[in-house]
Protein backbone atom coordinates (compact mmCIF):
# COMPACT_ATOMS: atom_id res chain seq x y z
CA UNK A 1 0.00 0.00 0.00
CA UNK A 2 1.29 3.40 -0.97
CA UNK A 3 2.71 5.47 1.88
CA UNK A 4 0.58 8.43 0.91
CA UNK A 5 -2.57 6.29 1.04
CA UNK A 6 -1.58 4.96 4.45
CA UNK A 7 -1.01 8.48 5.71
CA UNK A 8 -4.32 9.64 4.25
CA UNK A 9 -6.23 6.81 5.90
CA UNK A 10 -4.47 7.45 9.19
CA UNK A 11 -5.32 11.13 9.15
CA UNK A 12 -8.91 10.47 8.19
CA UNK A 13 -9.42 7.97 10.99
CA UNK A 14 -7.75 10.32 13.46
CA UNK A 15 -10.37 12.93 12.65
CA UNK A 16 -13.21 10.61 13.60
CA UNK A 17 -14.40 11.06 17.20
CA UNK A 18 -14.15 7.84 19.22
CA UNK A 19 -17.88 7.59 19.77
CA UNK A 20 -18.52 7.52 16.01
CA UNK A 21 -15.59 5.35 15.04
CA UNK A 22 -17.29 1.95 15.03
CA UNK A 23 -20.38 3.23 13.24
CA UNK A 24 -18.33 4.82 10.50
CA UNK A 25 -16.07 1.81 10.08
CA UNK A 26 -19.15 -0.40 9.72
CA UNK A 27 -20.63 1.97 7.15
CA UNK A 28 -17.35 1.87 5.27
CA UNK A 29 -17.55 -1.89 5.14
CA UNK A 30 -13.94 -2.28 4.07
CA UNK A 31 -12.73 -4.15 7.14
CA UNK A 32 -14.72 -7.24 7.98
CA UNK A 33 -16.63 -7.86 11.22
CA UNK A 34 -13.95 -10.34 12.25
CA UNK A 35 -11.19 -7.86 11.68
CA UNK A 36 -12.99 -5.15 13.62
CA UNK A 37 -13.48 -7.52 16.48
CA UNK A 38 -9.75 -7.93 16.85
CA UNK A 39 -9.42 -4.32 17.87
CA UNK A 40 -9.63 -3.12 21.41
CA UNK A 41 -11.48 0.16 21.07
CA UNK A 42 -10.89 1.04 24.70
CA UNK A 43 -7.21 1.73 24.15
CA UNK A 44 -5.75 5.16 23.57
CA UNK A 45 -6.87 6.53 20.25
CA UNK A 46 -3.39 6.46 18.74
CA UNK A 47 -3.12 2.72 19.35
CA UNK A 48 -6.54 2.06 17.87
CA UNK A 49 -5.66 4.10 14.80
CA UNK A 50 -2.35 2.32 14.38
CA UNK A 51 -4.04 -1.04 14.55
CA UNK A 52 -6.68 0.02 12.04
CA UNK A 53 -4.12 1.35 9.58
CA UNK A 54 -2.21 -1.90 9.88
CA UNK A 55 -5.36 -3.86 9.05
CA UNK A 56 -5.99 -1.63 6.05
CA UNK A 57 -2.46 -2.23 4.87
CA UNK A 58 -2.93 -5.96 5.16
CA UNK A 59 -6.02 -5.68 3.07
CA UNK A 60 -4.22 -3.38 0.60
CA UNK A 61 -6.55 -0.45 0.75
CA UNK A 62 -6.45 1.68 -2.35
CA UNK A 63 -6.81 5.42 -2.70
CA UNK A 64 -10.41 4.81 -3.76
CA UNK A 65 -11.14 2.91 -0.56
CA UNK A 66 -9.62 5.75 1.40
CA UNK A 67 -11.66 8.28 -0.54
CA UNK A 68 -14.82 6.39 0.33
CA UNK A 69 -13.96 6.56 4.01
CA UNK A 70 -13.47 10.29 3.63
CA UNK A 71 -16.90 10.62 2.03
CA UNK A 72 -18.53 8.77 4.90
CA UNK A 73 -16.76 10.91 7.45
CA UNK A 74 -17.92 14.02 5.63
CA UNK A 75 -21.47 12.72 5.47
CA UNK A 76 -21.45 12.37 9.23
CA UNK A 77 -19.97 15.84 9.61
CA UNK A 78 -21.72 17.65 6.79
CA UNK A 79 -22.84 20.35 9.17
CA UNK A 80 -19.22 21.38 9.59
CA UNK A 81 -18.94 22.35 5.97
CA UNK A 82 -20.31 25.35 4.20
CA UNK A 83 -22.36 24.37 1.19
CA UNK A 84 -23.30 26.30 -1.91
CA UNK A 85 -26.39 25.27 -3.78
CA UNK A 86 -26.80 25.32 -7.51
CA UNK A 87 -30.02 25.04 -9.36
CA UNK A 88 -30.00 23.69 -12.86
CA UNK A 89 -32.50 25.21 -15.17
CA UNK A 90 -33.96 23.45 -18.14
CA UNK A 91 -34.42 25.07 -21.50
CA UNK A 92 -38.08 25.34 -22.43
CA UNK A 93 -39.06 22.45 -24.63
CA UNK A 94 -36.45 20.06 -23.29
CA UNK A 95 -37.71 16.69 -22.26
CA UNK A 96 -37.12 15.42 -18.80
CA UNK A 97 -34.74 12.53 -19.32
CA UNK A 98 -34.97 9.42 -17.29
CA UNK A 99 -32.10 9.52 -14.88
CA UNK A 100 -29.71 6.61 -15.02
CA UNK A 101 -27.42 6.70 -12.02
CA UNK A 102 -24.88 4.33 -13.48
CA UNK A 103 -24.61 6.26 -16.70
CA UNK A 104 -24.34 9.53 -14.80
CA UNK A 105 -21.48 8.28 -12.66
CA UNK A 106 -19.66 6.88 -15.65
CA UNK A 107 -19.91 9.94 -17.78
CA UNK A 108 -19.10 12.27 -14.86
CA UNK A 109 -15.93 10.42 -14.11
CA UNK A 110 -14.96 10.09 -17.74
CA UNK A 111 -15.33 13.77 -18.48
CA UNK A 112 -13.32 14.86 -15.46
CA UNK A 113 -10.56 12.40 -16.14
CA UNK A 114 -10.36 13.36 -19.76
CA UNK A 115 -10.15 17.05 -18.95
CA UNK A 116 -7.74 16.77 -16.05
CA UNK A 117 -5.38 13.86 -15.97
CA UNK A 118 -4.78 13.84 -12.25
CA UNK A 119 -8.05 13.65 -10.43
CA UNK A 120 -9.65 11.20 -8.00
CA UNK A 121 -13.41 10.84 -8.36
CA UNK A 122 -15.48 8.77 -5.91
CA UNK A 123 -19.21 8.23 -5.52
CA UNK A 124 -21.51 7.12 -2.75
CA UNK A 125 -25.25 6.86 -3.14
CA UNK A 126 -27.66 7.46 -0.31
CA UNK A 127 -31.29 6.56 0.18
CA UNK A 128 -32.78 9.88 -0.77
CA UNK A 129 -31.79 9.46 -4.42
CA UNK A 130 -28.74 11.49 -3.75
CA UNK A 131 -25.24 10.79 -4.90
CA UNK A 132 -22.24 12.16 -3.04
CA UNK A 133 -19.36 12.90 -5.35
CA UNK A 134 -15.90 13.46 -3.98
CA UNK A 135 -13.27 15.04 -6.21
CA UNK A 136 -9.62 15.37 -5.31
CA UNK A 137 -7.79 17.71 -7.63
CA UNK A 138 -4.30 17.41 -9.03
CA UNK A 139 -2.48 19.29 -11.72
CA UNK A 140 -0.73 18.24 -14.85
CA UNK A 141 2.36 17.48 -12.80
CA UNK A 142 1.11 16.56 -9.36
CA UNK A 143 -1.01 13.77 -7.98
CA UNK A 144 -4.40 14.70 -6.58
CA UNK A 145 -4.36 16.42 -3.22
CA UNK A 146 -6.52 14.17 -1.07
CA UNK A 147 -6.66 16.69 1.73
CA UNK A 148 -8.57 19.38 -0.14
CA UNK A 149 -11.36 17.58 -1.95
CA UNK A 150 -14.50 19.13 -3.28
CA UNK A 151 -17.83 17.51 -2.52
CA UNK A 152 -20.84 17.66 -4.76
CA UNK A 153 -24.13 16.23 -3.58
CA UNK A 154 -26.57 15.78 -6.39
CA UNK A 155 -30.21 14.96 -5.79
CA UNK A 156 -31.05 13.27 -9.04
CA UNK A 157 -34.78 13.82 -8.89
CA UNK A 158 -34.38 17.53 -8.36
CA UNK A 159 -32.55 20.25 -10.21
CA UNK A 160 -30.36 20.91 -7.19
CA UNK A 161 -26.76 20.16 -6.47
CA UNK A 162 -24.85 21.13 -3.34
CA UNK A 163 -21.17 21.78 -3.38
CA UNK A 164 -18.74 22.25 -0.55
CA UNK A 165 -17.00 25.58 -0.62
CA UNK A 166 -13.55 25.93 -2.18
CA UNK A 167 -15.25 25.24 -5.48
CA UNK A 168 -14.79 28.57 -7.19
CA UNK A 169 -11.83 27.51 -9.27
CA UNK A 170 -13.46 24.51 -10.78
CA UNK A 171 -17.06 25.65 -10.86
CA UNK A 172 -17.23 26.21 -14.63
CA UNK A 173 -15.88 22.73 -15.28
CA UNK A 174 -18.35 21.01 -12.98
CA UNK A 175 -21.16 23.18 -14.24
CA UNK A 176 -20.48 22.05 -17.75
CA UNK A 177 -20.48 18.42 -16.72
CA UNK A 178 -23.97 18.77 -15.30
CA UNK A 179 -25.05 20.75 -18.28
CA UNK A 180 -23.82 18.16 -20.69
CA UNK A 181 -25.52 15.44 -18.74
CA UNK A 182 -28.85 17.16 -18.57
CA UNK A 183 -29.02 18.10 -22.19
CA UNK A 184 -30.58 15.82 -24.75
CA UNK A 185 -27.69 16.14 -27.19
CA UNK A 186 -25.17 13.34 -27.07
CA UNK A 187 -22.00 13.89 -25.08
CA UNK A 188 -19.44 15.55 -27.25
CA UNK A 189 -15.91 16.58 -26.65
CA UNK A 190 -16.54 20.09 -25.49
CA UNK A 191 -14.14 22.88 -24.88
CA UNK A 192 -14.20 22.66 -21.12
CA UNK A 193 -12.89 25.92 -19.75
CA UNK A 194 -9.86 24.79 -17.82
CA UNK A 195 -8.42 26.51 -14.85
CA UNK A 196 -5.50 28.62 -15.93
CA UNK A 197 -3.03 26.71 -13.82
CA UNK A 198 -3.91 23.51 -15.58
CA UNK A 199 -3.47 24.91 -19.08
CA UNK A 200 -0.66 22.94 -20.62
CA UNK A 201 0.70 25.99 -22.37
CA UNK A 202 1.87 27.35 -19.05
CA UNK A 203 5.00 25.75 -17.77
CA UNK A 204 6.00 26.31 -14.18
CA UNK A 205 9.76 26.12 -14.15
CA UNK A 206 9.97 26.08 -10.39
CA UNK A 207 7.31 23.45 -9.83
CA UNK A 208 9.57 21.38 -7.59
CA UNK A 209 10.21 24.30 -5.28
CA UNK A 210 6.56 25.35 -5.41
CA UNK A 211 5.48 21.92 -4.32
CA UNK A 212 8.09 21.79 -1.58
CA UNK A 213 6.78 25.07 -0.23
CA UNK A 214 3.17 23.84 -0.43
CA UNK A 215 4.06 20.71 1.42
CA UNK A 216 5.94 22.49 4.17
CA UNK A 217 3.17 25.01 4.55
CA UNK A 218 0.62 22.25 4.80
CA UNK A 219 2.72 20.36 7.32
CA UNK A 220 3.22 23.45 9.43
CA UNK A 221 -0.25 24.90 9.32
CA UNK A 222 -2.49 21.98 8.40
CA UNK A 223 -5.45 22.12 6.06
CA UNK A 224 -7.97 23.55 8.40
CA UNK A 225 -8.66 27.25 8.81
CA UNK A 226 -6.31 28.90 11.24
CA UNK A 227 -7.54 30.21 14.57
CA UNK A 228 -8.51 33.83 14.33
CA UNK A 229 -5.76 35.98 15.76
CA UNK A 230 -5.20 39.65 15.29
CA UNK A 231 -1.75 40.30 16.57
CA UNK A 232 1.43 38.83 17.96
CA UNK A 233 4.02 40.66 19.95
CA UNK A 234 7.69 39.90 20.41
CA UNK A 235 9.78 41.63 23.03
CA UNK A 236 13.44 41.25 22.24
CA UNK A 237 16.22 41.70 24.74
CA UNK A 238 19.25 40.41 22.99
CA UNK A 239 22.75 41.46 22.28
CA UNK A 240 23.52 42.61 18.79
CA UNK A 241 24.90 39.87 16.55
CA UNK A 242 26.76 40.68 13.41
CA UNK A 243 29.20 39.12 10.98
CA UNK A 244 31.13 42.33 10.75
CA UNK A 245 33.83 42.67 13.33
CA UNK A 246 34.36 45.78 15.32
CA UNK A 247 30.99 47.39 14.86
CA UNK A 248 29.98 49.67 17.67
CA UNK A 249 26.73 47.83 18.28
CA UNK A 250 28.49 44.47 18.60
CA UNK A 251 30.69 45.80 21.38
CA UNK A 252 27.77 46.99 23.41
CA UNK A 253 27.45 45.11 26.69
CA UNK A 254 23.84 45.97 27.30
CA UNK A 255 21.27 43.94 25.38
CA UNK A 256 19.22 45.87 22.88
CA UNK A 257 15.56 46.17 23.61
CA UNK A 258 12.91 46.33 20.97
CA UNK A 259 9.30 45.47 20.52
CA UNK A 260 7.93 43.96 17.34
CA UNK A 261 4.22 43.72 16.84
CA UNK A 262 2.51 41.94 13.95
CA UNK A 263 -1.11 42.83 13.39
CA UNK A 264 -3.61 41.73 10.78
CA UNK A 265 -7.33 41.01 10.48
CA UNK A 266 -6.32 37.34 10.35
CA UNK A 267 -2.68 37.00 11.33
CA UNK A 268 -2.25 33.24 11.10
CA UNK A 269 -3.81 32.98 7.65
CA UNK A 270 -1.55 35.80 6.56
CA UNK A 271 1.52 33.96 7.88
CA UNK A 272 0.34 30.79 6.18
CA UNK A 273 0.15 32.56 2.84
CA UNK A 274 3.63 34.12 3.02
CA UNK A 275 5.67 31.25 1.62
CA UNK A 276 3.22 30.24 -1.12
CA UNK A 277 3.06 33.88 -2.19
CA UNK A 278 6.84 33.95 -2.53
CA UNK A 279 7.21 36.67 0.07
CA UNK A 280 9.06 34.51 2.58
CA UNK A 281 11.12 31.35 2.44
CA UNK A 282 9.71 28.11 3.71
CA UNK A 283 9.96 26.95 6.41
CA UNK A 284 9.02 30.07 8.31
CA UNK A 285 10.76 30.96 11.51
CA UNK A 286 9.57 28.76 14.38
CA UNK A 287 9.00 31.94 16.35
CA UNK A 288 6.06 32.60 14.05
CA UNK A 289 4.80 29.09 13.51
CA UNK A 290 4.77 28.10 17.16
CA UNK A 291 1.92 30.48 17.95
CA UNK A 292 -1.00 28.00 17.63
CA UNK A 293 0.95 25.21 19.35
CA UNK A 294 2.11 27.23 22.28
CA UNK A 295 -1.19 29.08 22.45
CA UNK A 296 0.74 32.27 23.10
CA UNK A 297 1.03 35.44 21.20
CA UNK A 298 3.24 37.41 23.54
CA UNK A 299 6.86 36.39 23.47
CA UNK A 300 9.94 37.54 25.32
CA UNK A 301 13.16 36.64 23.63
CA UNK A 302 16.38 36.81 25.55
CA UNK A 303 19.87 35.53 24.97
CA UNK A 304 20.51 32.21 26.61
CA UNK B 1 -1.68 36.30 -22.78
CA UNK B 2 -2.99 32.87 -23.61
CA UNK B 3 -6.46 34.30 -24.14
CA UNK B 4 -5.21 36.38 -27.01
CA UNK B 5 -5.89 35.28 -30.55
CA UNK B 6 -2.53 34.29 -31.86
CA UNK B 7 -1.83 32.42 -35.03
CA UNK B 8 1.39 31.06 -33.56
CA UNK B 9 1.66 28.50 -30.82
CA UNK B 10 2.22 30.35 -27.58
CA UNK B 11 3.84 28.92 -24.49
CA UNK B 12 4.54 30.73 -21.27
CA UNK B 13 7.26 29.65 -18.87
CA UNK B 14 6.93 31.03 -15.38
CA UNK B 15 10.00 31.16 -13.20
CA UNK B 16 10.90 32.79 -9.92
CA UNK B 17 14.41 33.56 -11.04
CA UNK B 18 17.13 32.62 -13.46
CA UNK B 19 18.90 30.43 -14.33
CA UNK B 20 16.21 27.94 -15.24
CA UNK B 21 16.71 24.35 -14.12
CA UNK B 22 19.04 22.84 -16.67
CA UNK B 23 17.63 19.35 -16.55
CA UNK B 24 14.73 20.18 -18.84
CA UNK B 25 14.44 20.38 -22.62
CA UNK B 26 12.81 23.55 -23.69
CA UNK B 27 11.76 25.10 -26.97
CA UNK B 28 13.57 28.27 -28.02
CA UNK B 29 12.85 31.25 -25.80
CA UNK B 30 11.82 34.30 -27.78
CA UNK B 31 11.13 36.89 -25.14
CA UNK B 32 12.05 37.31 -21.51
CA UNK B 33 9.86 39.57 -19.43
CA UNK B 34 11.25 40.49 -16.03
CA UNK B 35 8.40 41.40 -13.75
CA UNK B 36 9.48 43.80 -11.05
CA UNK B 37 7.17 44.52 -8.17
CA UNK B 38 7.88 48.08 -7.13
CA UNK B 39 6.59 47.26 -3.66
CA UNK B 40 9.40 44.84 -2.99
CA UNK B 41 13.13 45.47 -2.87
CA UNK B 42 13.56 41.73 -3.03
CA UNK B 43 11.87 41.71 -6.42
CA UNK B 44 14.40 44.14 -7.83
CA UNK B 45 17.30 42.30 -6.27
CA UNK B 46 16.06 39.02 -7.71
CA UNK B 47 15.78 40.55 -11.16
CA UNK B 48 19.28 42.00 -11.01
CA UNK B 49 20.72 38.64 -10.03
CA UNK B 50 18.77 36.84 -12.71
CA UNK B 51 19.93 39.26 -15.39
CA UNK B 52 23.47 38.01 -14.94
CA UNK B 53 22.41 34.64 -16.27
CA UNK B 54 20.95 35.93 -19.50
CA UNK B 55 22.92 35.42 -22.66
CA UNK B 56 23.99 38.67 -24.33
CA UNK B 57 22.09 37.89 -27.54
CA UNK B 58 18.79 38.31 -25.73
CA UNK B 59 19.48 41.97 -25.15
CA UNK B 60 18.98 42.69 -28.83
CA UNK B 61 15.29 43.21 -28.32
CA UNK B 62 14.29 39.99 -26.59
CA UNK B 63 14.26 41.28 -23.06
CA UNK B 64 11.87 43.68 -21.50
CA UNK B 65 11.07 44.86 -18.01
CA UNK B 66 7.57 45.08 -16.62
CA UNK B 67 7.13 47.16 -13.51
CA UNK B 68 3.99 46.66 -11.47
CA UNK B 69 2.66 48.48 -8.46
CA UNK B 70 3.37 52.05 -9.55
CA UNK B 71 -0.27 52.94 -8.98
CA UNK B 72 0.02 52.55 -5.21
CA UNK B 73 2.82 54.99 -4.63
CA UNK B 74 2.71 54.71 -0.84
CA UNK B 75 3.56 51.01 -1.10
CA UNK B 76 6.50 51.51 -3.42
CA UNK B 77 9.87 50.81 -1.93
CA UNK B 78 11.69 51.07 -5.23
CA UNK B 79 12.00 54.42 -6.87
CA UNK B 80 10.91 54.70 -10.48
CA UNK B 81 14.30 56.10 -11.33
CA UNK B 82 15.93 52.85 -10.24
CA UNK B 83 14.06 50.72 -12.74
CA UNK B 84 14.45 53.31 -15.47
CA UNK B 85 18.17 53.17 -14.91
CA UNK B 86 18.15 49.37 -14.90
CA UNK B 87 16.32 49.24 -18.20
CA UNK B 88 18.67 51.79 -19.64
CA UNK B 89 21.73 49.82 -18.50
CA UNK B 90 20.42 46.76 -20.25
CA UNK B 91 19.23 48.67 -23.31
CA UNK B 92 15.80 47.17 -23.01
CA UNK B 93 12.30 48.60 -22.90
CA UNK B 94 10.54 49.25 -19.63
CA UNK B 95 6.79 48.85 -19.45
CA UNK B 96 4.53 49.81 -16.59
CA UNK B 97 1.42 47.89 -15.74
CA UNK B 98 -0.46 47.45 -12.51
CA UNK B 99 -1.06 43.74 -12.87
CA UNK B 100 -3.72 43.81 -10.18
CA UNK B 101 -6.08 45.70 -12.45
CA UNK B 102 -7.87 43.45 -14.91
CA UNK B 103 -8.19 46.03 -17.69
CA UNK B 104 -4.51 47.00 -17.57
CA UNK B 105 -3.55 43.37 -17.49
CA UNK B 106 -5.56 42.62 -20.60
CA UNK B 107 -4.02 45.51 -22.53
CA UNK B 108 -0.51 44.61 -21.46
CA UNK B 109 -1.11 41.00 -22.43
CA UNK B 110 -2.09 42.10 -25.91
CA UNK B 111 0.99 44.23 -26.18
CA UNK B 112 3.30 41.47 -24.99
CA UNK B 113 1.83 38.98 -27.43
CA UNK B 114 2.49 41.37 -30.34
CA UNK B 115 6.04 41.91 -29.09
CA UNK B 116 6.51 38.19 -28.77
CA UNK B 117 5.36 37.58 -32.30
CA UNK B 118 7.90 40.06 -33.57
CA UNK B 119 10.67 38.56 -31.44
CA UNK B 120 9.86 35.09 -32.67
CA UNK B 121 10.20 36.31 -36.23
CA UNK B 122 6.55 35.69 -37.01
CA UNK B 123 5.90 39.18 -38.29
CA UNK B 124 7.36 39.58 -41.76
CA UNK B 125 9.60 42.59 -42.19
CA UNK B 126 10.00 43.41 -38.50
CA UNK B 127 12.73 41.95 -36.34
CA UNK B 128 13.27 42.18 -32.60
CA UNK B 129 16.06 44.66 -33.21
CA UNK B 130 13.80 46.83 -35.39
CA UNK B 131 11.23 46.88 -32.66
CA UNK B 132 13.82 47.75 -30.06
CA UNK B 133 15.08 50.75 -31.97
CA UNK B 134 11.51 51.89 -32.61
CA UNK B 135 10.76 51.75 -28.91
CA UNK B 136 13.95 53.48 -27.99
CA UNK B 137 13.52 56.41 -30.27
CA UNK B 138 10.21 57.19 -28.62
CA UNK B 139 11.82 57.74 -25.22
CA UNK B 140 12.05 61.24 -23.78
CA UNK B 141 15.16 63.36 -23.24
CA UNK B 142 18.46 61.71 -22.60
CA UNK B 143 18.58 59.52 -19.52
CA UNK B 144 22.07 60.74 -18.70
CA UNK B 145 20.41 63.83 -17.35
CA UNK B 146 18.71 61.89 -14.59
Amino acid sequence: MDETVAEFIKRTILKIPMNELITILKAWDFLSENQLQTINFRQRKESVVQHLVWLCEEKQASVNDAALLDIIYTQFHQHQKIWDVFQMSKEPGEDVDLFDMKQFKNSFKKILQRALKNVTVSFRETEENAVWIRIAWGTQYTKPNQYKPTYVVYYSQTPYAFTSSRLRRNAPLLGQIFESHNSTTPLQERNLGLDVNMDSRIIHENIVEKERVQQITQETFGDYPQPQLEFAQYKLETKFKSDLNGSILAEREEPLRCLIKFSSPHLLEALKSLAPAGIADAPLSPLLTCIPNKRMNYFKIRDK
Amino acid sequence: MLKEDCASELKVHLAKSLPLPSSVNRPRIDLIVFVINLHSKYSLQNTEESLRHVDASFFLGKVCFLATGAGRESHCSIHRHTVVKLAHTYQSPLLYCDLEVEAFRATMAQRLVRMLQVCAGHVPGVSALNLLSLLRSSEGPSLEDM
